[in-house]
């Protein structure tokens, strides 16, 4: 039976080696992580890289091929069903039953979860309030606009007051408004204590997370905070700087910049690349060298790398690593 | 002690509101079929009357005429048109106007009067082969019994007279025979339909993949799904009971009730079906499509239109395998023979049985496919 020690120091989500082969593929390769109560957690990956795997196996959808997981202190292995009892989830297309109202798809969630009808009341009408969905109860939730749908959602996922709530890829296709009241609102809700798995694609909402993993091909190749992963070695190797080269013809200047020693990598990121560099190589001898090639550079200025500068440098060295391996 | 059925009264409920905010869907579901009981119901008629007939009398004199009379008033033969040679006679076949042609020679009378055994000539259109053989014996039974009363004269009776006595359709209405075996193939078309559509809607937006991860039990879910469609399936039952009475006139000689205790485990093998077209479904479209390979079987082989006996020994165990093979046989006993439970209870037993193997393979694909996937 289910061994419900909640044990306050425990993490929200432990997991160790978790490895989940389908056939002859591996989808989760030796992943370990933690997810403290209380934490934003942002998982991160390109598609295919195994981040719904994760989650299937966190819910105790899919069976662990090894490794094990605990979740609000139980054993998915175990105690799936009663992991799903204490979890919400939300996924990408908001999982909203569109011919249903508002209050038909609150009333259907809630009665998922069992809750008895008093306690049910309550829980629409606080749902209700903080989400702001009041004008919106006798509506079919089809005729809601994203950001709405996505309140909506969340409402529903919220409803029997889990501790842990997974959204996968909440906010894909909404407007920046909705995007940014969500964001508020998963704060507002952390600051109580409750703890999100939110994967996402946007790197903006991954520097919002106060704790962030990046998976690629199956491998968990950072783990941390923003902050901390922006100083790992990898991304910023002793006697290297990065900066930010402002310019007025980019893909020229990308080719030119590329061509220079002293410069390891370069990306372009709208009107400007952004490059790491020997920190040997003097800022005004590069603007030289590109002005000699014609191209004009406006600034030329020191930058900390970005969680999408971090992730770049590491799945580099991953892949390099992954094709010393084939060889 | 987990609750195996958790979640069940949830989906109901949501199923129940899905179906009474479709109401096109549904009274698109439930009107199709009757649709098709009226066009069956009325347009078709399997008993071949009035075969389109053309004579070519070379003969032309009483005993010649006589004949003919006879020919018309069987009702088979409905002659359209008298021509006066060999070439017209064939041309008229060949054309596709008429599909039996007669040929009374010249000395047609002569030889009836000398005692001689006089010939017809009788051209029949194989091309299909049921008005063919109805021509066949008519033009036969016929010519046998004018053979008879020559040969007898005024004498006495047959030596052996058989009296054939049709039991049950006594009139042999196409509609008796047609309409109970129509039940099975639309109560198989609306239920597998709209469990299939019902599922694969949820697959598309999502929410399938949102009901894995609450507590909701695989048979919970399941159940509140099949039984709003067991309920529209039943209603559906009840109208085409309705109609094929009341309207067709179809005498119904067994207990309704009993009909209705044997259609759950039909129900339930369709429902299932259902749910297995589901778990391979991607789309609806794609579900429209797998929902009809079923009901093409389920026409043929089941002895719903071609008697299972005349089937190539090839097809024959397949029909074992269709559910509307056993409806079929539970209709037409209940309505046409009045049979009992103690005459059909293995037809709803292997019902049971084909409705729970396709649950368990349907089930264990969707654990498979659908959620480990």
């Amino acid at each position: 039976m289910a061994t419900a020690s909640q044990n306050p120091g425990e993490p929200a989500i432990s997991a160790e080696h978790l490895v989940r082969r389908f056939g002859q593929v591996t989808a989760v390769n030796d992943a370990s992580f933690r997810v403290e109560k209380g934490e934003i957690f942002g998982f991160l990956g390109p598609n295919g890289s195994g981040k719904t795997t994760v989650i299937k196996m966190l819910t105790g959808l899919l069976p662990l091929t090894s490794g094990s997981a605990r979740v609000e202190g139980l054993d998915v292995r175990v105690d799936s069903e009663v992991v799903r009892e204490r979890i919400g989830y939300m996924s990408q297309n908001y999982s909203l039953y569109q011919d249903l109202t508002v209050a038909e798809n609150l009333q259907f969630y809630g009665r998922i979860y069992s809750l008895e009808p008093a306690r049910l009341k309550r829980r629409i009408e606080e749902v209700v309030e903080s989400n702001g969905l009041g004008p919106y109860m006798n509506r079919l939730s089809a005729k809601l606009s994203g950001g709405w749908k996505q309140r909506l959602a969340l409402g529903c996922a919220m409803l029997h007051e889990p501790k842990l709530l997974f959204l996968d890829e909440p906010t894909a296709g909404i407007d920046p408004v909705a995007r940014r009241q969500l964001w508020d609102l998963l704060f507002e809700l952390s600051g109580h204590g409750i703890t999100f798995f939110v994967t996402t694609h946007y790197m903006d909402e991954a520097e919002r997370c106060s704790h962030v993993a990046y998976i690629y091909y199956g491998k968990i190749i950072a783990d941390g905070t923003p902050n901390s992963l922006r100083e790992l070695p990898d991304v910023q190797p002793p006697g290297t700087m990065r900066v930010e080269i402002t310019t007025p013809e980019v893909t020229r200047a990308l080719r030119f910049a590329r061509q220079i020693p002293g410069i390891r990598s370069a990306t372009i990121f709208g009107q400007s690349i952004h490059a790491l560099i020997n920190d040997d190589l003097n800022l005004h001898d590069l603007q030289e060298q590109l002005l000699k090639n014609g191209i004009a550079v406006a600034e030329i200025r020191p930058l900390a790398p970005s969680l999408e500068d971090v992730f770049v440098e590491l799945t580099y060295k991953h892949q390099a690593i992954l094709e010393a391996s084939r060889a | 002690m987990p609750d195996l059925f958790r979640g069940f009264g949830a989906i109901f409920y949501k199923e129940v509101l899905h179906v009474r905010r479709d109401a096109g869907t549904l009274f698109f579901s439930l009107t199709m079929p009757l649709l098709q009981l009226f066009l069956l119901g009325f347009g078709i008629d399997t008993n071949i009357r009035q075969i389109n007939t053309v004579v070519y009398n070379a003969d032309g004199r009483r005993e010649s005429r006589e004949l003919l009379d006879r020919l018309k008033n069987s009702d088979t033969f409905h002659i359209i048109r008298y021509v006066e040679n060999d070439y017209d006679l064939n041309d008229m076949i060949i054309a596709g106007k008429a599909r039996v042609g007669v040929k009374i020679p010249v000395d047609y009378s002569d030889r009836l009067i000398h005692n001689m055994s006089a010939q017809v000539l009788i051209l029949i259109d194989g091309s299909d082969s049921s008005v063919a053989g109805q021509a066949i014996n008519v033009t036969n039974a016929i010519g046998l019994d004018e053979s008879l009363r020559r040969v007898l004269q005024d004498r006495a009776a047959f030596a052996v007279d058989m009296r054939p006595k049709l039991l049950f359709n006594p009139d042999s209405r196409s509609a008796n025979f047609f309409l109970p075996g129509l039940t099975a193939i639309m109560l198989l078309n609306v239920t597998t339909f709209l469990t299939a559509f019902s599922i694969v809607r949820e697959k598309e937006r999502g929410t399938l993949e949102q009901l894995f991860v609450t507590p909701v039990r695989p048979f919970g879910l399941l159940l509140g799904k099949l039984l709003p469609y067991l309920g529209i399936g039943f209603f559906e039952l009840s109208l085409i009971l309705f109609f094929m009475r009341f309207v067709f006139l179809v005498p119904i000689h067994g207990s309704v009730f009993l009909l209705a205790f044997l259609s759950v485990p039909y129900l339930f093998a369709a429902l299932s079906l259902g749910i297995l077209i589901s778990s391979k479904a991607k789309s609806q479209a794609e579900a429209m499509q797998l929902a009809f390979l079923p009901i093409l079987p389920s026409v043929f082989f089941s002895g719903y239109i071609f008697p299972r006996e005349t089937m190539p020994a090839l097809f024959y165990p397949i029909s074992y395998l269709i559910p509307a093979t056993y409806y079929i046989n539970i209709t037409r006993g209940i309505i046409l023979r009045g049979a009992g439970i103690k005459h059909l209870w293995t037809d709803g037993l292997a019902l049971f049985i084909i409705g729970t193997l396709l649950l368990i393979i349907a089930a264990r694909r969707f654990r498979n496919k659908v959620i480990m996937a």
